[in-house]
């Protein structure tokens, strides 16, 4: 996970936040409210950007760098929204044997961001999996619902540029 | 308190403690050590790292000795081979991710890590990591993280989020990526860090230190053009021999003094003689706003990292905050115009050092509503105890040698009241000293305040004075400030004057004073034992109330005029702001 603040604007809507005040009053003073709390709102926004880590934060009455601490914790919540173009490297054993390693690296190259990042303008996000059952085209990408298989670095260039 | 006892045999031998008490604990009374890293009384109680490891017959595996609790019966075991070697692996394994400069680390001679290798008798580190960078983040006034040297103890954390309630430092990511950092890495300076300085003297290695300003105190004394003044902290003379291995509790004024005078300095003030300022203008203040139907309760703010923390996190209260400035900031502010005048130096020729038990001071000489009218800034720099110790061993005194000295009697004499300034209900005591007798007459006031004495985290009292009853609280350590605040707040908790410090116990426990390894916090009083020598040396003083100090008297009729008057607003008062607690613009 990116050790960032999301390079993408916080779009959140009062209604959004209204949701997430809900669920906050509903767990309140529990003890383990954050990771549902947390769940909710990444649910309500998508991901959990500072702004609303904060509002947890607030809400629970609880430091902010011990919601941080949980939200980075877990490879489920993400700090970040997806972009337009989802990008997924296989990361799992016969895609990584395969040299999935310098396929994400060259993405990471081309995009300038790391895995669980967005680019800032929200065009495409990376994230590595694993395994997406394709172990015979190791090793795989995938680009929203696009496979890509029997990559190798200096195809992805090319591939992404495909995508405007 | 559970009376309950439990026996069981340590090594063999039969010991018998209450119920409750840790293994750890147990051997420790039996007259075994079980070496310990992560363990910190009463403040980090996690089992994680496990060093402590003991073999109990019939567990399963080794225990954490420092979390498990004795229970009747039990055999417990404490060097054995498996026990060592389960040590020596686990302490292997935490030195193959800790970046061992030790040469030229500030921790050097005195880290608990390299303590406990030396004492596991780890001679080669199997799985050293050559490769560590350092990881720098020096972004705060008052400190430098280095997670390079980190553990993960976590020591910091608890005493960040447990004792202060800040918790502006957590433990982020996970796996092998997870590090000690604030919320989304950001720097230390854009977080609501109050700049204690309580997790340095908890992290048992160098991953945290104070910055080093002796560098710049070195290059001002070595400036002719400088005219350099020094004072210390009152409590700096009851911790400053713990630099030089000296029992805890040693009051060492005397050759503090000569110290400072051989390393140069041109004048030797006490900050103990601006303390009694600060009583003579919040004492005014109390007086004032009692009188006048002000606002109560008057909260102390002597301490920068109360002031921080309130400044961020509880804002409403600024209208109760005395406007005083800090007894260091007053004793800057003395030395830039009264002393300048009175020695004919300009101002700006002079360099004022204080000497702090504290970290947020490194903080607080920055602030900028601190500044004097004649343009200056107070003090010029704040070191801390620990950096004075360095200055005194690198200079070559050798400080049990040194003979006892005297302050430059200026800004140099000094009462109880203000010595006692340096424990937790210190100030609350030396204001009642003079404003009780303010209000019953001279003669007529007790003398000492043992109500709001000792190392409790809240003390309260109530003293029934000529037509009012007043009532005081004193409270240290930002978790039990936070409990009185929640109480005012509500209306549970009623008084007139409270002080706060942020530090537990006061500043004898602040984040700049000499760090002790967690084998003493843990086994020792150190706040009690620090505190009680403060309190010694007040009952040998000749002058214990503020008012009685003949130079207060002096300046105020020389140069300030009355307490709380214009000029003294203009020079020992400023006002405090509310800010940011969460910075999302950057």
């Amino acid at each position: 996970m990116p050790n960032c603040k999301s390079v993408v604007p916080y779009r959140g809507t009062p209604e959004q936040e209204e949701r997430l005040q809900q669920v906050i009053a509903q767990h309140k003073g529990q003890p383990g409210a954050t990771m549902p709390v947390l769940q909710a709102a990444q649910e309500i926004f998508g991901y959990l950007p500072e702004e609303v880590q904060i509002m947890v934060a607030e809400g629970l009455e609880i430091p902010l760098s011990e919601v941080y601490g949980v939200a980075s914790f877990y490879a489920q919540f993400t700090l970040n929204p997806k972009g337009k173009y989802q990008i997924s490297v296989c990361l799992g054993t016969a895609c990584y044997v395969k040299g999935a390693a310098s396929l994400l690296s060259a993405v990471e190259q081309k995009l300038g961001i790391v895995p669980g990042a967005i680019t800032p303008d929200g065009k495409f996000s990376l994230d590595s999996c694993r395994c997406v059952g394709a172990c015979g085209l190791a090793p795989v990408m995938m680009i929203n619902n696009d496979v890509y298989g029997r990559l190798t670095p200096d195809q992805v260039g090319p591939i992404l540029d495909n995508y405007k | 308190m559970d009376s309950k006892m439990v026996s069981l045999h340590i090594n063999d031998i039969p010991v018998t403690v209450p119920a409750g008490t840790t293994v750890l604990e147990a051997a420790r009374s039996a007259g075994f050590n079980i070496p310990s890293l992560c363990f910190l009384k009463g403040i980090n109680e996690i089992g994680a790292c496990r060093i402590c490891v003991v073999e109990v017959k019939g567990a399963r595996s080794l225990v954490a000795s420092c979390v498990y609790p004795v229970s009747e019966g039990m055999e417990v075991y404490t060097n054995t081979e498996r026990v060592r070697k389960s040590r020596r692996l686990t302490l292997e394994l935490i030195l193959s991710n800790h970046r061992m400069d030790c040469l030229t680390c500030a921790r050097n001679s005195h880290c608990e890590l390299r303590q406990l290798a030396s004492d596991m008798n780890i001679d080669a580190v199997r799985y050293a990591n050559d490769d560590l960078p350092p990881q720098i983040e020096d972004s705060a006034l008052h400190l430098v993280r280095d997670n390079s040297k980190c553990v993960l103890c976590r020591r910091c954390v608890a005493v960040c989020r447990k004792t202060q309630e800040v918790g502006v430092i957590g433990p982020n990511d996970r796996g092998f990526a997870t590090h000690i950092g604030c919320a989304f890495d950001r720097d230390l300076n854009e977080v609501d860090c109050v700049s204690c300085g309580q997790c340095i003297v908890a992290c048992p290695t160098g991953a945290l230190q104070e910055r080093d300003d002796t560098g710049k105190v070195l290059a001002a004394l070595a400036d002719p053009k400088k005219h350099v003044v020094v004072g210390p902290a009152p409590s700096i003379r009851v911790t400053l021999g713990e630099c030089f291995g000296m029992p805890v509790g040693s009051n060492v004024e005397g050759k503090m003094v000569s110290a400072l005078r051989r390393l140069g300095f041109d004048k030797v003030f006490d900050v103990d003689t601006a303390a009694d300022f600060t009583i003579m203008e919040e004492g005014t203040e109390f007086l004032h706003r009692l009188e006048n139907g002000g606002e109560l309760p008057l909260i102390t703010s002597c301490s920068p990292g109360w002031i921080r923390y309130m400044e961020q996190h509880a804002p409403d209260m600024l209208p109760y905050v005395s406007s005083c400035k800090s007894p260091q900031q007053m004793f800057g502010s003395l030395v830039k115009t009264y002393y300048a005048e009175k020695a004919g130096i300009d101002p700006e020729d002079i360099f004022v050092v204080s000497v702090m038990p504290c970290t947020a001071k490194k903080y607080e000489v920055k602030r900028e509503e601190q500044r004097l009218p004649n343009g200056c800034m107070p003090v010029d720099i704040s070191l801390t105890t620990r950096e004075l110790g360095r200055m005194i061993t690198q200079a070559g005194l050798l400080f049990d040698h040194l003979p006892d000295g005297q302050f430059d009697e200026m800004l140099g004499v000094s009462t109880g009241a203000a010595t006692i300034f340096g424990a937790s209900g210190g100030v609350m005591e030396a204001a009642l000293r003079t404003v009780v007798e303010k209000l019953t007459g001279a003669g007529m006031a007790p003398l000492e305040y043992h109500e709001v004495r000792g190392m409790e985290g809240v003390k309260e009292a109530s003293y029934e004075l000529p037509g009012r009853t007043v009532r005081v609280c004193a409270a240290s350590g930002l978790h039990n400030v936070k409990r009185v605040l929640d109480g005012v707040r509500s209306g549970k908790l009623h008084f007139d004057f409270i002080e706060f410090m942020a530090c537990p116990g006061g500043c004898i426990n602040g984040g700049g004073q000499p760090i002790q390894h967690a084998d003493v916090r843990n086994f020792t009083d150190l706040k009690g034992l620090r505190a009680a020598a403060l309190y010694a040396q007040d009952a040998d003083m000749p002058y214990r109330r503020s008012h009685e100090n003949p130079i207060v008297q002096t300046v105020y009729q020389d140069f300030l005029g009355e307490p709380g008057g214009h000029k003294a607003h203009d020079l020992l008062h400023c006002t405090y702001i509310k800010q940011q607690k969460y910075r999302t613009d950057s």
